[in-house]
């Protein structure tokens, strides 16, 4: 068995609004809002890495969960923005947590890293004993401030997110996941040359059919409704995304929490960072499950459903 | 009803406008849709046609004229 014991998460402190971001990139600020959903986002700062903002993230949550990074078994690092392409940030945060030999390894896939990096962690908690998942982008580097790089640069910030799953203790226990690639069509989200390219029309088409088939798939097989649902914590892609999912699952869309108004999309880090604030601002015994999905590079997609610990759910 | 006129039909019912394209003229530069209306557009298309249109399909480029999606319809029969 795994459980969900902690979550934590580090946002840089500069904010950029739609109102400084529009110019840059010849849209208004009422566009962008418009089709994103997003109001402003969190740019890190220069000296800023992505390993260095996600140990903050780290230690953040270590703190929430009442651990040490001592008694980490593995550390899972996703980040699509990796300053470094090998070795990628996952060494330098265990180095950072003063770990000398705790197994560290990137998942080098953005947008779903942070889901990829929850259901091996489930996976691996029953051997591994206590894992540290982090998903820590600066997507700030991987866009272009210009006309030609709007359809990304509007959508992208900066931030990183962390989680600890725990073979024996925490608040909701993983009860089942899906998880999916589709190589055929990987060309549709990329970082080549360092930067961030994407098929917005595709991706959205490919995402707001899989995600929902992903969710659907772990409600049908644990004999759930999605109105049993207590939260759904999606990757913070897109609201209009976000509301297609909500309405092909024909839920309201106020069971899903969003922060994407105020953090934009930051990639493989946003599962994590809406996870950490749905749980700070619910605190206590979980009512019912939570339903976690993510779509991102790969393609990769799928779905993670944890239940209150107690749960009768096999 | 012939088929473009069901593929029309289709289009105006989820993009909400009665604009009415040429056969070749692109439905996003058109108006009658934009990213998100593309996944209800190919979700009505399955819907009105009676087929499936699996993932490797999900191209934009697939679906934005009506000759095209003629074209393709004609193709899954």
């Amino acid at each position: 068995m795994a459980f969900l014991r902690a979550f934590g998460s580090w946002l840089p402190p500069r904010c950029v609004s739609n109102r400084e971001l529009a110019p840059l990139v010849d849209a208004t600020p009422e566009w962008i809002l418009e089709v994103t959903g997003i109001e402003e986002r969190r740019y890190a700062a220069e000296t800023d890495t992505v390993a260095g903002i996600g140990l903050l993230a780290a230690q953040d949550c270590l703190e929430k969960a009442g651990a040490t990074a001592a008694e980490l078994g593995m550390i899972l690092v996703a980040s699509g923005s990796s300053d470094r392409f090998c070795p990628g940030p996952a060494s330098q945060i265990a180095a950072g947590l003063g770990l000398a030999s705790t197994p560290a390894l990137d998942i080098p896939v953005s947008s779903a890293g942070s889901l990829i990096g929850l259901i091996l962690a489930a996976q691996l908690a029953p051997a591994a004993g206590r894992v540290l998942v982090v998903g820590a982008e600066i997507m700030s580097r991987r866009v272009t401030l210009n006309p030609e790089g709007k359809n990304t640069a509007i959508l992208f910030g900066d931030g990183a997110g962390a989680a600890v799953v725990d073979k024996e203790t925490g608040f909701a226990r993983i009860a089942d996941s899906c998880l999916y690639t589709d190589g055929a069509s990987a060309e549709v989200l990329f970082v080549d040359d360092g930067q961030f390219h994407m098929d917005g029309s595709a991706v959205i088409l490919h995402a707001s059919r899989k995600m929902p088939r992903a969710i659907n798939e772990l409600l049908a097989r644990n004999h759930l409704a999605a109105a049993q649902v207590e939260a759904f914590l999606l990757h913070q892609a897109n609201l209009n995304l976000i509301a297609r999912v909500a309405g092909a699952l024909k839920t309201p869309l106020d069971r899903f929490f969003t922060n994407i108004a105020r953090y934009g999309n930051t990639s493989s880090a946003s599962l994590l960072i809406a996870a950490d604030e749905w749980h700070r601002g619910r605190p206590g015994v979980l009512s019912g499950p939570l339903i976690f999905s993510a779509f991102g590079s790969g393609l990769n997609w799928g779905a993670l459903l944890a239940v209150p610990r107690e749960s009768a759910l096999s | 009803m012939e088929t473009q006129a069901r593929i029309l039909n289709v289009l105006h019912k989820v993009s909400g406008k009665e604009i009415s394209p040429g056969a070749d003229e692109s439905l996003f530069v058109s108006g009658l849709l934009d990213s998100f209306a593309l996944t209800d557009f190919v979700t009505g298309l399955e819907e009105e046609f009676g087929v499936t249109i699996p993932d490797s399909d999900l191209s934009a480029r697939k679906f934005d004229t009506i000759n095209k999606v003629d074209a393709y319809l004609a193709a899954k029969r």
